[in-house]
């Protein structure tokens, strides 16, 4: 196992151990989901995962709408293979882009990820950190109508506002709309209004030394991810496979040829511990020193009461440390011997 | 069935004209009464007044309703087989969506059978596409009464043209969008305010994204919600003349409507024939095969059985109602001066 040859000292095998250190912890993922009613958001959640994350579910009719705010549904679900355990959280936002004015929708959304933010912010201070929970949003799917011309208004402010919060990956569901050069207009026209209104989506970091540097291209080149959901199974030539059942013809899900499915769920699964850390590194760390700055403002409410008693002695041990450290400065100022 | 009566109608028989006749109806063939002693040739009106209708042509305005992107303009290209209407792209850099919504008006003369129509299509970018959708009807409700204004004016003039232009739209198709879900919150307060001055026929635009099970079930939703909430779309059960007339539109409002309908202005060779339709990798979609989508229902149902109907609903019911309201409000005398732009407007 271990090479015994002089001057091999072993530390090559750390990649392994960590390996094995998460296999054992499991991972954690959370996915938001956003977009307007019936752009088949949960279709192709449970067609990603393979499950029914939905199962009794209600679609409310267009009178009852009229009143509803958008809400915010996590479900959580635990997926293994292969020995690798998944605990895959997804932020369901029904409501978004349903009222008849849409002005205010976003920001309950917003208010979702800065609390989740809050929170990590505050177990990261905190006395205790061996068990921290992490629910930040590490992805949020943005769904574009295949039934426009690109962007709208609501899909232009929406990004803007978020794409500073959390990584926006674009995905145009349904796509069995559109014709192949339909597909590819639209496509294109998202892009070129992304980048007129200097929205930041989630970039696909640069292919390793081990990829595969063409499929990464490839794969960069087919945002934003058109793709067809379906868990219903279809014989064809002989086959049972995922898709959908016209008089025309079957759409096959998991046909390169027929839509981005493949491409889209292979990003997502080799791109989780990225995202991750791009929440880490990029989102959060700007949450953190916009919310230090403001340190001055008072705690939100919605901090629950054990937390807050958590949080006075935390505040009354800084004190006493800040005191201290007053103290020692102050000695060290005073001429003569300590 | 009938045209609304006014109260005031009989004391002002004299400054205001009588409300026009409907135009005689073809009557059906009846079987041949043995009790006719001859031929007297009454039945030649019918071919007369197909002449005659070849001859003058006929208005016809149809009004479209819908976000953008649903796919408007490539149907009624398709509905009348020719580019009558200007298919926006999207929103170009230049071209931004407007703040509010317009009303644009396109004429055109199509000739088919020696039969003249003078087609007026209108749309209404911006319906529907901004965050905020508040009242954005309300341009469209004005449109509409201002053409009834306009009509309105011309009836109580004094001198009056022989054929008075009709502007008045005769048809609303309204676009829901094919989420397979409901009708949208912004769906129903439309429909509910303009079925009541405007023929409205809903559609289910792009509907190649439901399978037949799906189309099916949204299309039962979309009636249930329609009944629940009271909206009256054409043919409107009320204005059902006789058995016959009840029966077939019962058909239609029961199962076929709303049509889900399918639009292209492209033409693939399938099975040796010339088709309209739309090219994906698994395979072409049939505008006109009914196995497809109910395209050629739709069409059938608004040129082929029903254009006529729609006219005179539009004239005898709601522009009655407008006018009657008029009328009533003005203390039963013709409007004298009127605030509407339409003396410095032209739209056709």
């Amino acid at each position: 196992q271990f090479s015994d040859s002089a001057g091999y000292v072993g530390f090559a095998n750390l990649p392994n151990q960590v390996h094995r250190k998460s296999v054992k912890k499991g991972f954690e993922f959370t996915l938001m989901v956003v977009g307007e009613s019936g752009l088949g958001k949960s279709t192709l959640i449970n067609s990603l995962f393979l499950t029914d994350l939905y199962p009794e579910r209600y679609i409310p009719g267009a009178a009852e709408k009229i009143e509803r705010t958008v809400q915010i549904e996590a479900s959580t679900v635990e997926i293994e293979e292969r020995g690798v355990k998944l605990r895959l959280t997804v932020v369901d936002t029904p409501g978004y882009g349903d009222a008849i004015n849409s002005q205010d929708c976003f920001k309950t959304i917003i208010q979702y990820i800065d609390n989740q933010f809050e929170r990590y912010l505050h177990d990261e201070s905190g006395l205790n950190r061996r068990h921290i929970i992490d629910n930040r949003v590490h992805c949020c799917f943005y769904f574009i109508s295949p039934f426009g011309h690109g962007l709208k208004p609501l899909d232009v402010e929406f990004m803007k506002a978020l794409h500073g919060k959390v990584n926006i990956v674009p995905v145009i569901a349904k796509a069995d709309t559109l014709t192949l050069k339909e597909r590819e207009r639209l496509k294109r026209r998202v892009l070129d209004e992304i980048s007129e209104h200097g929205i930041r989506i989630y970039q696909l970091p640069d292919a390793d030394s081990d990829e595969d540097e063409e499929f990464k291209e490839q794969t960069r080149a087919s945002i934003p991810f058109a793709v067809i959901g379906s868990n219903q199974l279809i014989e064809v030539k002989g086959k049972k496979i995922r898709g959908r059942l016209y008089p025309w013809g079957v759409v096959e899900v998991e046909n390169p040829e027929h839509n981005d499915f493949l491409k889209l769920r292979t990003m997502l699964v080799t791109h989780m511990q990225d995202l991750q850390e791009v929440t880490q590194d990029l989102h959060y760390e700007n949450f953190r020193s916009e919310r230090l700055k403001r340190t001055g403002k008072p705690v939100e409410e919605e901090v629950v009461d054990k937390d807050r008693i958590l949080q006075q002695k935390e505040a009354e041990l800084r004190r006493m440390q800040e005191m201290i450290a007053q103290m020692q400065a102050q000695m060290r100022m005073k001429p003569g011997d300590d | 069935a009938g045209p609304v009566e006014n109260k005031n109608e009989a004391a002002m028989s004299e400054l205001v004209p009588e409300s026009r006749q409907k135009p005689v109806v073809p009557m059906k063939p009846l079987g041949i009464n043995a009790s006719l002693l001859g031929y007297i040739g009454i039945d030649t009106i019918i071919e007369q007044m197909r002449k005659k209708t070849m001859k003058t042509g006929f208005d016809f305005n149809i009004m479209v309703v819908g976000q953008s992107g649903l796919g408007k303009s490539t149907l009624v290209n398709t509905l009348f087989k020719s580019q009558v209407s200007r298919k926006s792209s999207g929103w170009n850099r230049e071209e931004k969506i407007p703040k509010t919504v317009e009303i644009k008006a396109i004429g055109h003369v199509i000739e088919e059978g020696g039969v003249k129509m003078k087609l007026t299509v209108i749309d209404t970018p911006g319906f529907g596409d901004q965050i905020n959708n508040e009242n954005c009807w309300e341009p469209i409700e004005k449109y509409i009464n201002e053409q009834y204004e306009k009509f309105l004016k011309e009836e109580v003039n004094i001198a009056r043209k022989k054929r008075i232009p009709d502007t008045r739209v005769h048809c609303c198709l309204y676009f829901i969008s094919p989420t397979g879900h409901s009708l949208r919150p912004l769906d129903l307060e439309f429909m509910k305010h303009l079925s009541k001055v405007v023929n409205i026929i809903p559609v289910i635009a792009k509907a190649d994204t439901m399978t037949l099970e799906e189309k099916t079930e949204f299309k039962q939703r979309v009636r249930k919600e329609l009944e629940v909430n009271g909206i009256e779309f054409y043919p409107q059960k009320e204005f059902d003349e006789d058995l016959e007339d009840k029966t077939e539109n019962d058909k239609i409002r029961q199962e076929s409507m709303p049509f889900a309908v399918v639009g292209s202005d492209k033409e693939y060779q399938v099975n040796g024939k010339r088709v309209l339709g739309r090219k994906t990798p698994w395979g072409i979609i049939e505008v006109e095969n009914l196995t497809h989508c109910e395209f050629a229902l739709l069409r059938d149902f608004v040129i082929r059985t029903h254009l006529q109907d729609l006219k005179e609903v539009t004239h005898n019911i709601h522009y009655e109602t407008y006018r009657a309201k008029r009328l009533n409000d003005n203390g039963g005398l013709p409007p004298m001066t009127v605030e509407t732009e339409e003396n410095n407007e032209s739209n056709l």
